[in-house]
């Protein structure tokens, strides 16, 4: 019991007095860790206050950072508050709070206690707790002609898709790896742990594919993000896996591209099964949802000693395939490479075999290929493609802006649940940005929202005009294979939904669009038909929006919604 | 369910004196409920709440064990639990209630209930009694549908699919370090685990199918032999080794589909009902997009084609979904028991799909009726298109990309 009693009569304060007032007051005793780790969190702070850095100094990003234990969002709060926003506003609305709040304690005290009601009152206040996350400034930035005034290079970003093991994500490696993007140290170590596994021509995707399960088996499973830049161009690649497993990935990679490199494997017979594989669904599937431009990237032909006759004999299949998929020939360009050794990618090759392309290189090509128009002026939309946690929010969501603009300190909506957000901070190109616009890839630090809210393939978009939820549409598609009502997965972008064709309005002519026949029971391959979808829940999803249907993994049609 | 009197047979019922019935099994509770249409008469033992005034004009209310008779308003049925309520008004009087007072009866399992069919036994009814005294209690086969961060853990038995739980775990993606993400799949594996041994009995044992995209499902069974031997949980280890891993596109409920017609299921399994219906399903599927007139889907088409003795000898089989007889109206159902018989006196097959199976749910998107024919006929649904002018005038022109 004695025990029990003297914890119990513990006094809190004195022994946290104790702690602060004496025993770590010593600054210059810096312990190595310490002096780490404020180095750290200084820096972050340094990057998380952008440019607004110059206004304080060194020094007083080192004390603020120590005074609030590394916490990085704490630190920047109040270093914006002291020494870069001092406005007159923000201490006028503090001491209102307290004001009133200390009053409310202040009121029975003073009744009993008149004489020390002022201490008391000085208590109390102290001890209010006052929520010190205020809502988000916004500096009211004209985001349309910050964002003219800012183009000095095009930002452009392409899906690589092509027939598993095609050596897409070994290509792109090689990508990197030749623009200096990463080092070559990187790759020699990566090349050891594939050695271990015995995969060691692997090396070169496990820049892109990290995940334990894609190394293990040697697919990509996800798409992977990575960026680059030349003179011209900021680039996004956006790795897709080729496995017919994991094509939903594949479409929420090219849902967020401008272009496509589609990878065909040169070598004998590989070529051939890809063809009857995943190489004709990619094309088709990216065509349906926008995508014109397509660079074919014939792969793997130093394995063939750069025959042309083998380039020339893809170069024709290739070109049969993707004017079937409504490819303009003038919208595609095929260059040969070798991805692992990086033959005509970065630089022409050096093999006396492959002398005879004298046309451009793969970098030059993408180069060379324009972005498509961006929505700047619609109502803002960003699909969501994943929610998690970082040290500047707990809800931190990335994706890409199909439409509008949006600054920090904006009030946003998510759908669906029409739950309102901030936006705390926001990054563009892994960089700090005050504003993103429609094409970019941005990361959105969140505030005033629970996680729960937030998922894969929601819409974030303009409180004024948001997205609507349906769980019934009509679509006008384009039928892979014949149909017939049945069920149905709907994807756009990374959004999955599950649902039911409910009837087929009509058969249309290709050409004029005339209705050719009305409520057929069945729709044959190749017919453009309207679609009456039911899903089980509702979800976002407006008119021109571009979605696939698929089902038991095999891809039905792609449209839009009308 | 079996009968209570011994001495009863299918072939002598006796509409008048009604049919006693014990249920003995859930799954019974399924079949009642397609067995009880609305205005048909159920007596069942009851617990009623009586209220009695005195003469004073205090009330004593007690709750009453009595049996009630009332003609059905409404069924309501709840398939993961398996209980079943009947909604009508007391037609037979007693000293606690009177007549055209409402009640809702529960029926309950080793609980007799007297059924009389206010129309008659019907060749449908009689076909679904025949099921439900059939019943086998085979134990249901448990199915484990997922992909990366959700699961579907299903039971499947003779006649249902049910859903036993639903997990989702949200994965962190590629960005996150290859550690998170390992975890984010170990921690989703365990809830699964969890989850599955909770909701499903492995005491005996009992086919377990594991079904997902990539190696999801693969992975699982791994991390279950791994737990088992963890665990040192012999009957984990027993179950994880005699599981069935199948390929599915994903982990929605709906690729059950997939795993039923898969090689490996179709040969342990080709007896049991729900493996034959999926397979029908698929039959009139590519029929219907064939486009041949050979198979037709929707009352009207299906109506016409056996009416001209299309659906009879050499290939003709009329399906239809057993919420297609629960749901219609005395003479609507008239009209399709005569369709049914109609088949069967042709020669044809008539076969009744049960609407809580994948392949009911697809025969659902049907309208919930298809037919193959014996002879191909066109232009079936000829008189549709003029019903209502439509709204597809603005479609647009072509198809632009």
């Amino acid at each position: 019991m004695s025990r029990h009693r003297d914890i119990r009569n513990l006094d809190y304060q004195d022994v946290l007095n104790d702690y602060d007032a004496d025993d770590y007051e010593d600054e210059y005793d810096l312990s190595p860790e310490d002096a780490a780790k404020l180095k750290q969190a200084t820096a972050e702070v340094r990057a998380a206050l952008g440019t607004e850095v110059s206004k304080v100094t060194d020094k007083q990003i080192e004390d603020e950072v120590w005074d609030n234990f590394y916490d990085v969002d704490k630190s920047v709060t109040k270093l914006v508050s002291k020494y870069i926003a001092p406005a007159s506003r923000a201490p006028k609305s503090t001491p209102q709070k307290v004001s009133t709040a200390g009053k409310k304690t202040a009121g029975p005290t003073t009744k009993k206690k008149a004489s020390s009601s002022l201490d008391d009152v000085a208590n109390d206040v102290k001890e209010l707790k006052i929520d010190n996350t205020p809502l988000p400034k916004s500096k009211n930035i004209d985001v349309l002609s910050a964002y003219a005034a800012t183009i000095k290079k095009k930002t452009a970003s392409f899906v690589v898709i092509g027939h598993v093991d095609a050596g897409k994500s070994t290509m792109m490696g090689r990508l990197l790896l030749d623009l200096g993007v990463v080092d070559q140290r990187t790759v020699e170590k990566l090349r050891k742990e594939a050695e271990i596994m015995g995969k060691k021509s692997f090396a070169l995707a496990w820049l892109l594919d990290k995940e334990g399960n894609e190394r293990a088996r040697g697919v990509t499973i996800d798409i992977a993000t990575n960026r680059f830049e030349t003179e011209t161009t900021n680039f996004t690649i956006l790795d897709a896996p080729g496995h017919r497993d994991f094509i939903p990935n594949m479409i929420a990679g090219a849902s967020q591209a401008d272009f496509a490199i589609l990878v065909v494997d040169a070598s004998t017979n590989a070529f051939e099964s890809g063809l009857r594989g995943q190489t004709k669904e990619h094309a088709w599937l990216i065509r349906s949802m926008g995508v014109s431009r397509v660079i074919v990237a014939v792969n793997k032909l130093d394995t063939v000693n750069w025959s042309q006759e083998r380039f020339d004999e893809i170069m024709h299949q290739i070109s049969g395939l993707l004017s079937t998929a409504q490819f303009h020939a003038k919208n595609i360009t095929y260059v040969p490479v070798s991805g692992l050794h990086g033959d005509n990618m970065v630089h022409k090759s050096k093999d006396a075999a492959a002398s005879w392309y004298t046309g451009r290189t793969l970098l030059e090509e993408l180069e060379n290929s324009e972005p498509l128009n961006r929505a700047l002026t619609k109502p803002l939309r960003m699909t969501v493609s994943e929610v998690y946690r970082t040290r500047q929010s707990p809800v931190t969501v990335s994706g890409r802006i199909d439409s509008g603009f949006l600054q920090m300190g904006d009030a946003l909506m998510v759908q669906p649940g029409a739950e309102k957000c901030y936006v705390k901070s926001l990054l563009v190109n892994e960089e700090p940005a005050d504003w993103a616009v429609a094409g970019q890839n941005a990361v959105l630090h969140l505030s005033h929202i629970n996680p729960n809210y937030l998922g894969p393939g929601h819409i974030i978009c303009d409180p004024a005009k948001p997205i609507s939820c349906v769980d019934t549409f009509t679509v006008k598609v384009l039928a892979f294979i014949s149909l017939v009502p049945q069920g149905v997965d709907v994807h756009r972008g990374r959004l999955f939904a599950s649902g039911t064709i409910v009837s087929f309005t009509a058969i249309l002519d290709k050409v004029t669009g005339a209705v050719k026949k009305k409520k057929p029971q069945s729709v044959d391959v190749g017919e453009i038909v309207t679609v009456k979808i039911r899903l089980k829940r509702k979800e976002p999803l407006e008119r021109g929006q571009r979605v696939v249907l698929r089902w038991e993994g095999k891809t039905l049609a792609a449209g839009i919604l009308v | 369910m079996r009968f209570v009197s011994k001495k009863q047979t299918i072939r002598a019922i006796d509409a008048e004196a009604g049919v006693a019935l014990l249920p003995t099994d859930p799954e019974d509770m399924w079949h009642a409920n397609n067995l009880i249409a609305i205005d048909d008469v159920i007596r069942a033992p009851a617990v009623r709440k009586v209220t009695q005034t005195s003469s004073t004009g205090s009330t004593i209310s007690e709750r009453v064990h009595t049996d009630l008779t009332i003609k059905v308003k409404s069924t309501s049925f709840d398939p993961a639990a398996s209980t079943l309520q009947v909604l009508g008004t007391v037609i037979v009087e007693n000293s606690f209630v009177a007549v055209g007072q409402h009640h809702t009866l529960d029926l309950e399992l080793d609980r007799p209930f007297t059924i009389w069919k206010s129309f008659g036994w019907d060749s449908v009814a009689l076909q679904q009694l025949q099921e439900a005294l059939n019943g086998d209690n085979e134990d249901a086969v448990v199915a484990v549908v997922m992909q990366d961060g959700l699961a579907n853990i299903c039971l499947i038995s003779e006649f249902r699919t049910v859903v036993k739980q639903r997990v989702e775990v949200v994965i962190p993606k590629k960005r996150s370090t290859a550690k998170e993400m390992a975890s984010g799949m170990t921690s989703f594996y365990e809830k699964t685990l969890a989850e599955l041994l909770n909701a499903v009995d492995f005491t005996n044992p009992r086919t377990l199918l594991l079904a997902g995209p990539g190696f999801y499902a693969q992975d699982f069974r791994t991390f279950m032999q791994s737990e088992g031997a963890r665990r040192e949980d012999k009957r984990l280890q027993r179950v994880a080794r005699e599981a069935v891993v199948v390929h599915a596109s994903t982990g929605e409920v709906n690729s059950l589909n997939q795993v039923l017609k898969s090689p490996q299921v179709q040969a342990t399994m080709l007896d049991k009902r729900f493996a034959r219906e999926t397979v029908l399903m698929d039959k009139i599927e590519a029929m219907v997009r064939a486009n041949n007139g050979r198979a037709w889907y929707g009352a009207s088409p299906v109506e016409k084609a056996v009416q001209e003795g299309a659906v009879g000898k050499g290939g003709g089989i009329l399906l239809v979904n057993n919420a297609f007889f629960r749901s219609l109206d005395i003479p609507t159902r008239k009209r399709y028991v005569a369709l049914v018989d109609k088949v069967k006196q042709d020669g044809g097959e008539a076969k009744i799909l049960s609407s809580d199976h994948a392949s009911g749910k697809r025969l659902d998107c049907l309208g919930g009726i298809a037919a193959i024919l014996t002879y191909p006929m066109h232009d079936l649904d000829d008189d549709d298109d003029d019903e209502g002018g439509d709204d597809n005038g603005e479609m647009g022109a072509g198809f632009e990309f």
